[in-house]
C-alpha cells in the first residue's frame, strides 16, 4: 500500500512573543491575556505561503530523486494567486520535470489533509510515481483579537508514493459538513468568525469524533493502538477534550503547538504529522486529521525505512532556527495592518513583463543558471556566450542548479536609502564555492550577521509586490547561515 | 595604424553652470547658462558650430529622449545633433563624440553639452527606477541604490587588505574633508562648507559603512565645451591652447559580476582604461607626470579605490597617500581641485564636462583661488554603474605641444 516516502517542513525563523501583542492591544481586549503565552511563528516581510511551501518542498525532496515525481499538490488558503497555478509556481521553483501534474487545494482549513488523501490515492493508482503534497498558510488576521494570537505561519511537505515508504497508509476516512465556523468571502481580506463555544461543542467535539472514530472503526483499530493522534484545534481545552472523548490518554495526543508556533492553517495537521514522524519508531501508528467543513482522518504505520531517511530540517530544525521578535509594530507593518508613509521613492513602477518572466522562469523561480560544456564554468544568469574570458564558447551552457550550492559573501552593504520595510536593505555579491556568483538580496539576518566570507544558503523569497496589479514577484536571496541554524 | 587622439583636438571654449539645487531653473535654463559662458569663451558665432552632442543620463526625470532638447533650447540651425547616454560617463561621451568628429576631419567646430536636472523628483538621491530599469534587471537585481552599490567596495577592500573598519572610515573621512575644503574655494560648487573629519565620521549612515558626508551631492547643472583643431584655434588667435591627450573608455563584460576571479575590491575597468589612456597620452609614470585630477568621487570609497586603479597610488597604498595629504590641494597630485562630485555636485550628464572645465581653467591659469602651480597634464575620470558592472571613462588634457 502507498504511504509517505519523505517529509519536510518550514517554519519562519521569527517568533513573535505573544506578550508583545498583548502589551500593545491588551487595552482593547483584556481577555487576550488568556492566550498570551509562548510565541507564534511570524513570516519575515519577504515570506508568504508560497515561499514557505517552496522551503518545505525543498526540505522534503532533500536527498531524493526529483525525477520520479508525477504530481505536485499545493494546499493553502493564503496562496498569492487566485488565478495562476500556485502549485505550478511551486513545481517550477523546485525545478521539477515539466511532465508533471499540478493542482491547488484551497477554500477550507482541511485542504492540507484533503490534498494528502488525493495524493495517496493518485500514488496508489499511478505508475510507480511519487506525489508531492505541500501545505502552507500565512493567515491574515485583524489586529487585537484572539486569532492573531492563535495563528502562526508555517508549511509542511510530504512526498507520497507506492514504494520505499517510511509510513504506510493504513486507511483514511473523510466526512463533509457545511459547518461554517468562519468564512472569508471572495476578495475579502479577513475571516469572519462565529462564537468559539459553538465551534468547540458542535464543531471540534462532534466532527473529529466522526472522522477519527470512523477511521478507527473502518480499519479495525483500537484507540489504544494509536501511538500519536495529531489534529489541529486552537482552543486549548477543546484540544484535550476531543482526545478524551475518543478515549485517548493525554500522552497519545500530539501538542497543538500553541506555545511554539500557533496554528499554521492548512499546513498545521501536516506539521504535526511531520513532527511525530521525526520522533517515530518502526511500528508506530500515527493518526492525523484536518478540520474544516468536515474532516479528513488518515492512519499511518511507520516502517523500518524511516531509519534510512537522510536528516533534514523538518519541524525540529525549524523550531531550533529561531529569532525572537518583540516588535508588534513590525508584525502590523509586514501584514499591512497599518498604513505608513514609505516616501515617494517607494512609488517606482513595478510592472512584471510576463514575457520576460516566461523566458527567465527557470532562473527566476528555480535559480537555475548554466555550466559551460566547453570550460566547465558555472555561471548565473546563463547567457549565450560563456563568461569565462579564456573561453567565450557560444551556446555551450547546460542547466545548472544553484539553489543548493554552498556560497559565501564576497561583498555586502546595509543600505538605508533603498526602500525597505526592514531597513537597512542588506545585499551583496555571493560567491558559489564551486563557481558562479551573483548580486543578491540577503534575508533573515541583521547587518551584524554579515561579513565577507560568511557562508550563506539560498532561499526562495518575495522580491516585490506590485500593489497596482496584485502581482507578487519572487526571486532567490542569500540567508547567512547563523549559529542558530539547523545542525548547530 | 591608428595613433590615438593626442593633440588632434583643442578646446576652444568651455562653460559650466553653477551646480546645486537650482529650484528656479529648468534643465533647459541650465543648458543656456553653460552654453552662453562657453560661447563667450570660445569667441565663435552660433553658425560656426557644425555638429553637437548632448549628454543626459536619466531621461525620464530630465530632458527626455532624443537630442531635440539641445537643438530646441539653443535654437541650433538644423545641424546634426546626437544624444548620448552611458551612465556617469555621459558627459565625457558627449565630449568624446565632438572630439572624434573634429579629429576625423568631418567638421571643424563641434559642441558638447551635458546636463542633468535631478531635483525634480521630490526626494533625495538618484531616482529609483523599478521596472523602468528593464524587465530582466527588475526580475533579477536587488533594488540597489548608488551608495549601496559602491559601499560594497569597502567590505571587500577591508577583507583584501586586512584593514579594520575604523581605519578605513578614518581614511574615507579624510577623502571627503579634502574635497569639502576645496569646494569652499569654488563659487560654482553646490556645497561650499568645510566639514571636519570628526563630523564626517559621526554622520548618519546611508549605506554601511558610508555616512552622509561620504556621498556626493545630488545636483542640477550643465557644462559645455566647444572643440576644434589646434590649427584652427591658432588661426583664431587663441594662445595657451589646451589639447586632448587621451580619451578612453572601458566597459565591463560580466567578468566581475559572473566569473570567479574579481574580489570586489577595485575597478577592473579603471585599471585597464587608465593604462590605455597613459599610453595614448605618452605618459610613462603617472604618479610623477599627472599634475592634477578630477576623479569620480561619487562616494569616498570610490575615490580611494580609484587612486590605485589609476596607478597613482600603489595597490593597498591609497590610504597612506590620502592620510599623507598626497591628493590635497598642496599635495603632489591634487585631486578634486574644484570640490569634486562630492562638493561641486553631480548632475550626471554634466559631470564629465564639469571635470574637464576645471582642468581647462587650471591649464589656462584661470582657476583663481584654486590655481595650481604650472600644471601640465590633467586627468578626468568617470565611473558609471556599479563596481561589478560599469562604464569607465578617462580623459587627459594638457597644454598643447607639451
Amino acid at each position: 500500500m502507498a504511504g509517505i516516502v519523505s517529509y519536510g517542513a518550514y517554519l519562519p525563523r521569527l517568533r513573535l512573543n505573544r506578550m508583545a501583542i498583548y502589551n500593545n492591544v491588551g487595552f482593547l481586549a483584556p481577555a487576550l491575556m488568556t492566550a498570551a503565552r509562548g510565541e507564534r511563528t511570524m513570516c519575515n516581510w519577504d515570506e508568504d505561503a508560497m515561499t514557505m511551501a517552496v522551503a518545505a518542498g525543498r526540505d522534503c525532496l532533500r536527498g531524493t530523486d526529483k525525477s520520479n515525481l508525477g504530481g505536485v499538490y499545493l494546499a493553502s488558503t493564503s496562496a498569492p494567486f487566485a488565478d495562476r497555478s500556485n502549485a505550478g509556481v511551486l513545481a517550477t521553483a523546485l525545478n521539477l520535470d515539466e511532465e508533471v501534474s499540478c493542482a491547488d487545494f484551497s477554500s477550507t482549513q482541511k485542504a492540507g489533509t484533503s490534498a494528502l488523501v488525493a495524493a495517496l490515492q493518485a500514488a496508489q493508482a499511478g505508475e510507480g510515481k511519487n506525489f508531492l503534497v505541500a501545505a502552507a498558510d500565512k493567515r491574515r488576521t485583524k489586529s487585537a483579537w484572539f486569532h492573531e494570537m492563535w495563528f502562526g505561519d508555517g508549511a509542511a511537505a510530504l512526498s507520497v508514493g507506492p514504494d520505499n515508504v517510511i509510513a504506510e497508509l493504513v486507511g483514511h476516512h473523510s466526512v463533509t459538513y457545511d459547518f461554517v465556523d468562519h468564512y472569508r468571502g471572495r476578495d475579502e481580506k479577513f475571516d469572519y468568525n462565529w462564537e468559539e463555544r459553538w465551534i468547540r461543542d458542535e464543531g471540534y467535539m462532534k466532527i473529529y469524533a466522526r472522522s477519527i472514530g470512523g477511521l478507527l472503526e473502518k480499519t479495525g483499530t483500537r484507540i489504544d493502538e494509536i501511538s500519536k493522534l495529531c489534529y489541529p484545534c486552537f482552543l486549548g481545552r477543546a484540544h484535550g477534550a476531543v482526545a478524551k472523548k475518543l478515549g485517548a490518554s493525554p500522552e497519545q495526543v500530539s501538542s497543538n503547538m500553541h506555545e511554539e508556533s500557533g496554528e499554521c492553517g492548512v499546513a498545521h495537521p501536516l506539521i504535526l504529522l511531520v513532527r511525530e514522524l521525526e520522533q517515530a519508531k518502526p511500528g508506530d501508528k500515527i493518526l492525523v486529521a484536518g478540520f474544516g467543513q468536515g474532516s479528513d482522518a488518515l492512519l499511518f504505520q511507520v516502517t523500518d525505512k524511516i531509519k534510512d531517511l537522510p536528516s533534514r530540517m523538518g519541524v525540529a530544525g525549524s523550531l531550533a532556527r529561531r529569532k525572537e521578535e518583540h516588535s508588534y509594530a513590525k508584525f502590523l507593518k509586514w501584514n499591512e495592518l497599518i498604513e505608513t508613509d514609505m516616501g515617494i521613492r517607494a512609488e517606482s513602477p513595478k510592472q512584471t513583463a510576463l514575457t520576460a518572466l516566461w523566458r527567465n522562469r527557470k532562473l527566476v523561480l528555480a535559480f537555475v543558471g548554466g555550466k559551460c560544456t566547453q570550460c566547465g564554468t558555472p555561471q548565473i544568469p546563463s547567457e549565450r556566450i560563456c563568461v569565462n574570458p579564456d573561453c567565450g564558447a557560444v551556446d555551450s551552457q547546460e542547466d545548472y542548479e544553484f539553489a543548493d550550492q554552498p556560497a559565501t559573501i564576497l561583498t555586502y552593504t546595509g543600505d538605508m536609502l533603498a526602500v525597505s520595510v526592514d531597513p537597512p536593505a542588506i545585499y551583496g555579491l555571493v560567491q558559489f564555492t564551486k563557481g558562479g556568483r551573483m548580486m543578491v538580496d540577503f534575508t533573515d539576518c541583521s547587518l551584524a550577521d554579515v561579513e565577507v566570507g560568511v557562508p550563506v544558503a539560498m532561499q526562495f523569497r518575495r522580491k516585490y509586490y506590485d500593489q497596482q496589479r496584485g502581482f507578487t514577484g519572487y526571486f532567490w536571496k542569500a540567508a547567512p547561515e547563523l549559529s542558530t541554524g539547523p545542525g548547530e | 595604424m591608428a595613433d590615438g587622439i593626442k593633440d588632434k583636438v583643442a578646446i576652444l571654449g568651455m562653460g559650466c553652470s553653477r551646480f546645486g539645487e537650482r529650484w528656479d531653473m529648468s534643465a533647459e535654463d541650465l543648458m543656456v547658462e553653460a552654453y552662453l559662458e562657453c560661447m563667450e569663451d570660445a569667441g565663435v558665432e552660433k553658425n560656426a558650430i557644425e555638429a553637437a552632442w548632448l549628454g543626459s543620463a536619466l531621461a525620464q526625470v530630465n530632458v527626455g529622449l532624443s537630442a531635440l532638447p539641445l537643438s530646441m533650447t539653443l535654437r541650433l540651425p538644423n545641424i546634426p545633433v546626437t544624444r548620448v547616454e552611458n551612465f556617469c560617463a555621459t558627459g565625457t561621451e558627449a565630449f568624446r563624440g565632438a572630439c572624434y568628429a573634429v579629429a576625423s576631419g568631418a567638421y571643424d567646430i563641434c559642441l558638447a553639452l551635458g546636463v542633468e536636472k535631478l531635483k525634480d523628483t521630490g526626494y533625495g538621491g538618484l531616482p529609483e527606477q523599478g521596472s523602468n530599469a528593464g524587465p530582466n534587471r527588475f526580475l533579477l537585481m536587488p533594488s540597489i541604490t548608488a551608495p549601496g552599490s559602491f559601499a560594497q567596495l569597502a567590505s571587500a577592500y577591508r577583507a583584501r587588505h586586512g584593514i579594520n573598519r575604523d581605519d578605513l572610515k578614518e581614511a574615507l573621512a579624510h577623502v571627503s574633508a579634502k574635497s569639502h575644503k576645496n569646494g569652499t574655494l569654488n563659487p560654482k560648487a553646490h556645497l561650499r562648507k568645510e566639514i571636519s573629519v570628526e563630523q564626517i565620521k559621526a554622520a548618519p549612515i546611508v549605506a554601511d559603512p558610508l555616512g552622509l558626508y561620504d556621498c556626493c551631492g545630488v545636483s542640477d547643472g550643465a557644462a559645455c565645451a566647444i572643440v576644434t583643431t589646434p590649427e584652427i584655434a591658432r588661426e583664431m588667435g587663441k594662445k595657451d591652447l589646451v589639447s586632448v591627450k587621451a580619451l578612453q573608455l572601458a566597459l565591463s563584460n560580466g567578468y566581475e559580476s559572473s566569473f570567479n576571479e574579481w574580489q570586489g575590491d577595485h575597478f577592473v575597468t579603471t585599471d585597464k582604461c587608465s593604462t590605455r589612456a597613459y599610453e595614448e597620452a605618452g605618459i610613462e609614470n603617472p604618479r610623477e607626470e599627472i599634475s592634477m585630477m578630477e576623479v569620480h568621487d561619487c562616494f569616498s570609497i570610490t575615490e580611494l579605490v580609484t587612486m590605485e586603479d589609476l596607478h597613482i597610488s600603489p595597490r593597498g597604498g591609497a590610504i597612506k597617500d590620502v592620510l599623507d595629504g598626497f591628493y590635497n590641494l598642496d599635495g603632489e597630485v591634487p585631486c578634486q581641485v574644484d570640490g569634486g562630485l562630492k562638493c561641486f555636485g553631480h548632475p550626471i550628464g554634466a559631470s564629465g564636462l564639469r571635470m574637464l572645465y576645471e582642468m581647462y581653467l587650471q591649464l589656462q591659469g584661470r582657476a583663481d583661488q584654486r590655481q595650481l602651480d604650472n600644471p601640465r597634464f590633467g586627468l578626468t575620470h568617470n565611473l558609471g554603474g556599479f563596481p561589478f558592472m560599469n562604464v569607465c571613462s578617462i580623459a587627459i588634457v594638457g597644454k598643447h605641444g607639451e
